[in-house]
């Protein structure tokens, strides 16, 4: 264990780097700078803006300057919001993006695997219809679409929750980001989940089970869940991702003061730094996230660890 | 080890399905509209009439779909936006087919260690949020049409790349491979004479489950507002439009997000429906 569990960290490493240096360079590779769109300086002033921002130095020497910084923590200034750093933003606007995102993978784990299991214990039944076309509409539609109509509907058409964050106050402005960025990743698990199931079920020690006369439940409960929910581990890694894409869509549609927010916000004001700052920040969170899934899976599963 | 099936008899059995059928058709049908589309309405999708703002969807005047904030003709927005984003999804799927095909069967054709820090790369690269990266991409080079396409193209091609991979793993060491070897076939030769026609059908399977995430990357990015630029349009940027409006004017928002729905869904049906077919291992 101790080995899989430090060829995998060690295994991180480059995949982090390798990301940062993708995302610097495509920055600085870009033509023009930061500031070529505002009034023209005088020639003296331009050159102190790019030494204030280290703009003057040659690439490499910027990089290291800046890998430094990310390692600890300082993921440089702000081109936009002056006062401030990006890591402070990042900071600042976390707390509610943490909040959103976690409930959010919790409500799909908790309706995708119980929707999953019930549809492949009553397989080819009216009850698996409902939950495979669900999942094929919950797939095929995006988030973009579904916040809204939602929006449409149960705040302008029906009134029932507020249409965005500063319209509400406490759970309630919660609810509805939480269920649309859900939806897409309920489906995805509700599928993996009842594939899973039916090709537990249909396995050699299941019958054998079966012809020892154990009842369903009890072959369900100890026999099937475990190895039939196991595999779904794998896909974590790619619904935060996809969460992390979503909420950027979903913080947007509420009006939600998150890290997707102003990812957006610097998109659309050009603010590199900051941009590069949050999707090195994203891309961080998702290796670590998905190292911590890797560790847990090998500790969990003795073959993964063979491997 | 599976054959994949004739495509005499993946027709005949398309025909079977009755659900891959009907988006087979409504999907041709969508195309078929968006693409000869300015002939069917007299409205021009950049015509401004700050007269007739936000119309309802009426008969008068032809304005099927309404008008939007500008007075632009919603219908020929609509099928404007149904061109673009079939369009770039089509060629952003050709750019990942391009690179998913090279990869995957460079790294089945060759085994071994290559084949294993090839295939460990795409394990990591699969985990990774792409799409920020596209959009760091948007934001630097400034929304050039052109990198759209290949910036969605590049990020779809790693499900192709593990799929045609497993491929040529299995046909390399079939019977005829080995017979073309003996023979004197160059490696060149083998690929295109013998690996090449055989994973075509594969590939068209998994072009189909590419083309709506591609279509979703580009509605996603134009729905940002960091996509298709105006007075172009595509169905994520009216989608975009639609929720500004949505108060005054939902069938803005309701309309565009339903085609883009449609499309989507019909994507995915089609997909799954052939990959049932050429891979039943896939179908419980």
């Amino acid at each position: 264990m101790l080995r899989y569990a430090l060829l995998r960290i060690l295994g991180a490493i480059p995949t982090i780097l390798l990301v940062i240096a993708i995302a610097f360079l495509m920055v600085h590779a870009a033509p023009g700078g930061p500031f070529d769109e505002e009034r023209v300086l005088p020639p003296e002033i331009e050159r102190n803006v790019e030494r204030a921002y280290h703009l003057d130095e040659p690439l490499p020497k910027q990089f290291v300057r800046y890998l430094g910084g990310v390692l600890r923590g300082d993921l440089g200034p702000s081109y936009r919001y002056r006062d401030y750093t990006v890591s402070e933003l990042i900071a600042n606007a976390l707390p509610v993006s943490m909040r959103l995102g976690a409930l959010a993978m919790l409500l799909a784990l908790a309706l995708g695997i119980a929707a999953g299991v019930l549809a492949a214990l009553r397989k080819n039944t009216v009850l698996d219809r409902l939950v495979t076309g669900f999942a094929m509409i919950g797939i095929s539609v995006p988030v973009f679409v579904v916040a809204p109509l939602m929006v449409l509907v149960f705040a302008v058409l029906l009134d029932w929750l507020p249409a965005s964050w500063t319209g509400g106050s406490g759970g309630g402005r919660l609810i509805m980001p939480v269920i649309a960025l859900a939806l897409p990743q309920i489906a995805y698990i509700a599928r993996l989940t009842r594939a899973s199931m039916i090709n537990v079920m249909t396995s050699d020690y299941v019958r054998t089970a079966r012809a020892q006369g154990l009842g369903t439940v009890a072959i369900v409960r100890y026999h099937v869940l475990k190895p039939a929910v196991l595999p779904l581990m794998s896909y974590i890694g790619p619904a935060i991702a996809g969460v992390l894409t979503g909420s950027v869509v979903v913080e947007q549609v509420f009006g939600i003061p998150g890290v997707g927010q102003f990812f957006i916000q610097g998109a659309l004001n050009r603010d590199y730094t900051l941009v590069l700052g949050i999707t090195i920040f994203y891309a961080v969170i998702v290796i670590a996230l998905n190292l911590a899934v890797d560790l847990a899976y090998g500790f969990l599963d003795p073959r993964i660890r063979a491997q | 080890m599976r054959r994949f099936p004739a495509i005499s008899s993946v027709i005949r059995r398309l025909k079977g399905s009755r659900t891959v059928m009907t988006c087979l058709l409504l999907l041709l049908l969508i195309a078929v509209v968006g693409i000869i589309g300015p002939l069917l309405t007299p409205h021009g999708y950049a015509d401004t009439d700050f007269a007739t703002r936000f119309a309802a969807p009426t008969f008068n005047e032809l304005h099927l779909f309404g008008t939007d904030e500008l007075g632009r003709d919603q219908f020929a927005r609509t099928l404007l936006g149904v061109k673009v984003t079939l369009f770039v999804a089509v060629i952003a799927s050709v750019v990942s087919l391009g690179i998913g095909v090279l990869y995957g069967a460079t790294a089945g054709l060759f085994g071994g260690k290559i084949d294993a820090v090839m295939m460990r790369a795409v394990d990591a690269l699969y985990a990774l949020p792409f799409v920020f990266f596209v959009i760091l991409l948007m934001v630097v080079f400034d929304r050039n049409f052109l990198l759209i396409f290949v910036a969605i193209g590049a990020i779809n091609w790693l499900d192709m790349a593990r799929i045609v991979r497993g491929q040529t793993m299995s046909l390399k060491n079939r019977a005829f491979v080995e017979a073309a070897r003996l023979t004197g076939v160059s490696t060149a030769g083998i690929i295109w004479r013998h690996i090449t026609p055989n994973l075509i059908g594969v590939v068209i399977v998994y072009i189909t489950l590419t083309i709506p995430q591609a279509i979703l990357v580009e509605s996603f990015l134009s729905f940002l507002g960091l996509g298709v630029q105006e007075p172009q349009t595509s169905l994520g940027a009216l989608v975009n439009t639609g929720v500004a409006h949505m108060h005054r004017a939902p069938w803005l928002l309701i309309i565009p997000a339903g085609v883009l729905a449609l499309i989507l869904f019909c994507f995915n049906f089609l997909g799954d429906g052939l990959r049932d077919i050429a891979d039943p291992k896939y179908k419980v």
